[in-house]
Formats: structure tokens, sequence, C-alpha cells
């Protein structure tokens, strides 16, 4: 029961980076890739009516998350105190430059808030990164079952680490650059004209980042946590997850060179899917690995009783059919390019 | 840690308190927009199509504040109170995750396409779109509720081989009796915050001669659907919910109401400062016997004060819980007298010329606000000193690990965040107002 769980909260965690991965993207890339005010509300009318929708996954992840392995939720969210109040802050910011900015024009509102949404999500793709990194490499946990973690303290990868040390801010680098190319790819898909071009040469620069980058990452990897290797060895079907993420990422320059922007967008997913399943794959059973071995948190010391979890996937499913079906409504809904009018709001009424 | 536990409390109800300004317009709205969507499509009338239009300008505002304002509440079960969630997240961990499961989805989906997409969907398909976004956000404040009245009235959990607590019956949690008595006063006190707004925009507009025909639909939208709300406050769901209290949180009934010792026919107090170092009320103005009647239908009941409880029972913040009830109930008296008299001059065809009672209406907006925080300030710090009521203190709820330092750090950060946020919400609301439901009024309205 506990592995199920595993499985599900991984699926949707990954659904929430695939779908507000390409949000924060477009965020991420908003300054760059857009010049006028009329590019600017471009980028913005192709998240506009889904970024809310897409946060969802987190929450909805996070009270799985919550219910399915409550020592986890409180032992990781406790621990991870500071930057999840940061995040929480950037999650405010980036949420109101996004709803707010269209509705004064003047010179001195619009430019602010196009600021504060770049930032907030440059800001929130390095954080989801190191957070990333956090997991993987594991955290002070101690035999309460607790921890806390500073923000930094040497940037070393000691007993005593922070959130940032050498490690995880690579992560975070490799997250932005992963979230920029993919965003940009979206942006692409839904735009005309300067910016769409203007974004996709920009993803077609970052992807020999996220080349070079995961690569790099890769490698280290495989040395910060080796429960990975030890897991490939176990079950090698488990090759199949690194795989899908190669696979992904050729497919953005296969499909890039022959102007597919549908399939290139999808390829970009594919990555980020298999980057994913690689991590969650490569520490199970732990969920949260300590940095003493001993200490660290498995499936089965973080579940809870096996009722509630019986219970709870009847709904889960029920609530995922539905779920599904409104996704693929609303994306129907607002398939195609978005058209800006001049003084408009996009989709506007 | 007793310092750290003061922060992380204080952390909890600024976030929280500021929080739920937005999800009860949010509700209150939503329904009402339901109301005018059902208007329009059966009377056929454009005049409601705009007027919604008009208020889902409003509501999109508010929505997003509440969305970005609600994410730090989740967090912060595992955050800042991770042993509560460490004991207690296999059971209300359900209704959490359900929430975002149930109604996030639904309410985001729907959101969005009710606000780009009524050319797309047709008259049918927007009725559908407000209406879902309705169910989406009553169902959060359900599941909500549900987790609050589980903290308020344990049931349906066994313990656990490790002493954590586990769901024994999905069922008995949903179907709490104290849930669903305090979803219905909780539902109809967001109502009341919307009927309120709506009722005060149209009062503005019909006192400053401007919009006059959507300022009498708003009035008359607001009174109607209002003055059932502020009954229904009052009884039967008040009432069952002082009676729920009594029953099961006897010490947190005689602090509500300043009663220190046991009595025989107590007398109901409406004013008066309780002095708990001396264990009275002072100045009291008190009416006699009323409260017996009330809790239990006799005049002479017994009624057990707080000396009748060892004082590790009684809730730790007894002036402030006192006076949230108070200020509570008196508001929801004076909104049951404004909006029936409101109601009586609609009836006798004198309302939107009455100027009296449009300032009235007008000047009581931010009381719904009020008496709506008051309200879940009463409950909260009548749990105490519990947090799970009866089964887990709050001194031990709070996370091990996380200093008060870091609490302050972030308390500030989200006072600093709030306040801009605030003074956000009231500029682009004002602005709305200004601009008003007329398609050509202002020039600004070309930006939309």
């Amino acid at each position: 029961m506990g592995t199920i769980w595993f499985c599900l909260i991984a699926i949707m965690i990954t659904v929430y980076v695939l779908l507000d991965g390409f949000d924060l993207g477009a965020g991420a890339i908003h300054l760059f890739v857009a010049k006028t005010d009329e590019e600017r509300r471009q980028v913005l009318a192709s998240i506009g009516p889904v970024w809310d929708g897409n946060e969802v996954w987190l929450l909805a992840a996070g009270g799985t998350l919550y219910f399915a392995f409550p020592v986890l939720y409180a032992s990781s969210f406790s621990g991870f105190y500071l930057p999840l109040m940061i995040v929480l802050w950037l999650l405010i910011l980036r949420g109101i430059s996004i709803e707010f900015r269209n509705h004064i024009k003047s010179a001195v509102w619009d430019p602010l808030w196009d600021f504060l949404f770049c930032a907030s999500s440059l800001l929130l793709a390095v954080f989801f990164g190191a957070a990333l990194g956090n997991v993987v490499r594991g955290v002070p946990l101690d035999a309460s079952g607790y921890f806390f973690e500073p923000l930094w303290t040497d940037f070393r990868l000691s007993e005593r680490t922070g959130i940032l040390d050498w490690y995880t801010i690579l992560v975070g680098v490799l997250a932005l650059s992963v979230l920029m190319m993919h965003g940009g790819l979206w942006v692409r898909l839904k735009t005309t004209g300067a910016v769409g071009e203007r974004a996709c040469r920009l993803a077609s620069r970052t992807w020999w980042m996220v080349t070079a980058l995961t690569a790099l990452v890769t490698v280290l990897t495989f040395r910060v946590q080796p429960q990975i290797m030890k897991n490939l060895r176990t079950w090698p079907w488990g090759f199949v997850f690194p795989f899908l993420a190669v696979a992904g990422l050729a497919g953005v320059r296969w499909f890039m060179a022959r102007r597919d922007e549908k399939k290139t967008f999808l390829s970009s997913a594919l990555y980020l899917t298999g980057m994913l399943t690689s991590v969650v794959f490569g520490v199970y059973p732990m969920v949260l690995p300590a940095r003493n071995p001993l200490h660290s948190m498995t499936v089965m010391s973080a579940k809870a009783a096996d009722y509630g979890l019986k219970i709870g996937l009847a709904w889960w499913v029920v609530g995922m059919i539905l779920a599904a079906g409104y996704f693929t409504y609303v994306y129907r809904s607002f398939a195609g390019k978005v058209a800006v009018e001049k003084n408009s709001h996009g989709y506007g009424d | 840690m007793n310092q750290a536990l003061d922060v992380h409390r204080l952390h909890f109800a600024f976030t929280v308190t500021f929080h739920y300004i937005f999800p009860q317009l949010t509700m209150g709205l939503a329904l009402l927009l339901v109301y005018l969507k059902t208007k329009a499509l059966r009377t056929g009338d454009e005049h409601y199509n705009r007027a919604a239009r008009f208020w889902a300008r409003i509501f999109g505002i508010n929505f997003v504040l509440g969305v970005v304002t609600g994410i730090p509440m989740e967090f912060q079960f595992g955050t800042n109170w991770a042993a509560f969630s460490k004991a207690a997240g296999g059971v209300i961990g359900q209704t959490l995750a359900m929430e975002g499961v149930f109604s996030f989805f639904l309410e985001s989906s729907f959101l969005g396409l009710f606000l780009f997409g009524e050319k797309r969907l047709g008259r049918m398909g927007h009725w559908w779109a407000a209406f879902l976004v309705f169910v989406g956000s009553w169902l959060s404040g359900f599941l909500i509720v549900a987790t609050d009245a589980w903290m308020q009235f344990p049931t349906a959990y066994r313990i656990g081989a490790n002493g954590e607590i586990e769901l024994a019956s999905f069922w008995g949690l949903l179907l709490n009796k104290w849930a669903l008595w305090q979803y219905a006063h909780n539902m109809l006190g967001a109502t009341q915050t919307g009927c309120f707004v709506m009722a005060a925009v149209g009062a503005f507009y019909l006192l400053t001669k401007r919009d006059e025909v959507y300022g009498r639909t708003f009035v008359r939208a607001g009174v109607l659907v209002g003055v059932v709300a502020a009954l229904l406050q009052l009884f039967p769901t008040g009432d069952m919910q002082g009676k729920l209290v009594a029953e099961h949180q006897p010490p947190t009934l005689a602090a509500m109401e300043g009663l220190f010792h046991t009595q025989q026919g107590a007398p109901l107090a409406i004013l008066g400062q309780p002095d708990v170092e001396k264990r009275k009320l002072d100045n009291p103005l008190e009416v006699p016997n009323m409260l017996s009647f009330l809790t239990y239908k006799r005049w002479g009941a017994n009624v057990r004060g707080l000396d009748d409880f060892p004082q590790d029972q009684w809730p730790d913040r007894i002036p402030l819980l006192y006076y949230s009830y108070h200020v509570m109930v008196g508001l929801g008296t004076i909104f049951i007298a404004v909006m029936v008299l409101a109601a009586l001059l609609y009836w006798r065809k004198k309302l939107y010329e009455s100027r009296w009672i449009l300032w009235l209406l007008m000047l009581c907006v931010p009381l719904p606000f009020i008496a709506n925080t008051a309200g879940w300030m009463t409950a909260e710090l009548g749990r105490q000193p519990w947090l799970i009521y009866g089964l887990m203190r709050t001194a031990h709820g709070a996370s091990p690990m996380v200093g008060a330092g870091n609490v302050w750090f972030t308390l500030i950060g989200f006072l600093g965040m709030y306040s801009v946020l605030a003074i956000l919400w009231l500029f682009l609301l004002w602005r709305e107002i200004e601009i008003g439901p007329e398609p050509s009024g202002g020039k600004l309205m070309a930006m939309r």
C-alpha cells in the first residue's frame, strides 16, 4: 500500500512539474523574449487561463503527501522551513503579478509586475531544483525523525549541510535551464510573431546548457547518492527512466529542426518525466534519505495506517479521473495560438 | 520551546485570519453569481449578464488573493505544526488532500472558463461554469470545516501502535455532526459577507445616483438572500453550535459567556469585562436566567461555570475568547435587524428611496468580515488548551526543531507581504467599483 502511494504521489509531482513547469518557464523567460507590451500580453495570455489550475497540482500533491505519508510531511516541511516559506512568498508574488498586471495600463504599473513575474518565476525554478537536490543528497535527519536545515552553511556536502551547497545549487541551475527550455517551447507553441521566434531561439540555445548540465549532474548524482546505482543493479528495467530522459532530449533537437512545435514541446515533457522518474526510482524505498543512512525515512516508516490509505485509493482514482476530464476540457477550450488584440486581455470577452 | 510555541500560534492565527478575508467573500459571491446568471438565463435579460460580468471581475481579484494566501495554510501544517501533523496527518490529511483533488481542480479549471470563456461557452455553458465554480468553492469550505470539526470534536479514529492517530471510519469523519452544523453556520456567514458587499455597492450607486439600474439589482439581491442567511445564522445553526459546545466543550461555554461560577438559572451577559484573576465579570449587563434557557430550554437549569473545571482545562485566552464571542453575536444581531428592516422596506416598495437604510447598508460593509473573523476566533480560542480536543494539547503540536527566531522571521515577512496585498486588494476593488458595471463606464474599461 505504501509503495502504491509512493508511485501515485510521484505521478502527481511529475504532472505538476510538467504543467506548472511550462508556466514557470514562461515566466523565467518573460523579460527576455517579450519586449513590447503586446508581446508581454501574449506570454501572459498563453498561461493566463491555466496557470492556477497547474499550480493546484502542487497543492493536491502536497495534500496527498500529507495524508499518505504524514511522518514524511511533518519531518520534511519543518526541516525545509525557511526555503518553503520563501517559496510561498515567491508563489504569492508570482500569482498576483500574473493576475494584476492587466488591470491598469501605466508606465509604473505593468513593468513592475512584469519584473516581479519574471524574477519570482526564475527564483522558484532554482528553489524547486535545489529542493530536489536536497532530497537526492539526503538531509541531516537524526534519530528523532526531525531535522532543521539552515539556508546554507559552508556549501560543502558535510553532515551539517544547508539547503544550498554546491551540489544543490547545481541542480537548481539545471532546473532553471530545463524550465526555461520547457517554457520557451510552450511560448513558441502558443504564440505568433517575434515573441515566438525569440522563445524558440532561446530554447534552442538553452538545450545545449541542459544537455551539458544533465550529463554533469548525472555523474555527480551517482557519487552523491549511491542508492541509485544499487537500485539500477537490482532492477535493471529501471534503466528505462534515464532512457526516457535521453530520448526526450534528443527528441527536442530532432523535432525543433523539423519545426514541429507540438512534438518539440512534448519531447521536453518526456525529458522532464524521465528525469523525475529516474530520481524517484533511484531513491526508493527511501522517501527522505538522511545524510547518515541509518536515519533515512522509508516508505514503510513514513506511511499512514492501511485503512485510510485503502479508502484514499477509492476517492483518489475518482478525483483524478474528474481532474483529467477538467484539464482536457480546459486545454481544448483554449487550444491554438493566443490572439492578443491591442488593448485586450487575450482571450477576452 | 514555550517562547517558540507562542510565535507559532501567532503565525498561524495571523496568516489564517488574513486568508479568510478572501474565501468568505469568494464563497458568498459565488452563490450570488449563480443567482445573477440564473436570472439572466430565465429572464433572457442582458442586464443580469452585465451585472454578473461586473461581479466576476471583483470575484477574480478576490479569488487570486484567496488562492495565494491559502497555499501557506496547507504548508504550515507541516512547517509549523509538525508534531501535530505527524500524529494526526492520517486523519485530517484525508480531508485536506480531498480538498485539493476534488475542489481546487474543479474551481480553478472552471474559473478560467468562467472569466475568459463567456463567448466560447454560450449561455448555458457559462451558467454551468459559474455553477461549478460555486460547487468547487463550497466543497472546499466543507472539507476545511470538516478538518477543523474533527479537531473540535474528534471522532472516527483509533490510536495506533506508536501512538499515532489512525482513521477508523471515513464516513464518520465526513459526516461528523459537528462538521455539519459548523459548515452550515460558516457558509451562512460567508453568504452574509457576499450579500452585504453586494448590497453596499448597490447602495453606493443609488446614493451617488449613478448606475442606478444596477444599484437596485445589487441591493435587492443582497437584501433578499441576506435576510434569509441572517436569520438562519442565529437559528437553527448558531443555536445548535452553542448546544454542541455546551455538551462537548463545557469549559469553553463557561469562558465564552464569562460564567465563572456554577449557577442555577444562569444569566446571559450582554456586556461586561471578564476579570480572570478575581474570577468575576466587571460591570455586567445581564439578562437573568437567559443562559440557562438558551442552553437547556429551562429557566432554572444548572449551568457549569469555570470553577467547576480544573484550571488546566480552561481556555488559555479567556478575555479574548469572551470578546470574540460577544462581538460575533452582537454583530449577528445587528445584521438581522438591518436585513429584516431592508426586506420590509423592499416589501413595501420603499427600499430604493429610503436613503437612511441605503446609508446603513453601505456602512455595514466591514462588519460581516469582522463577525466571521470573531466567529472563527471563538471556535479556535475556545478549543484551547487543546489542539485536538481531549487528545492533544496545543503545547505538544508545534515543530520541535523550528526555533522562535526563524518563526519570527517568517511572521514578519508575512506581515509585510500581506500589508501590501491588503492595500492592493482595496485599491483594485475600489477601482472596479469606480469603473462600474456599464460596459462603456469609464475610459479605463478599454483595457479589459
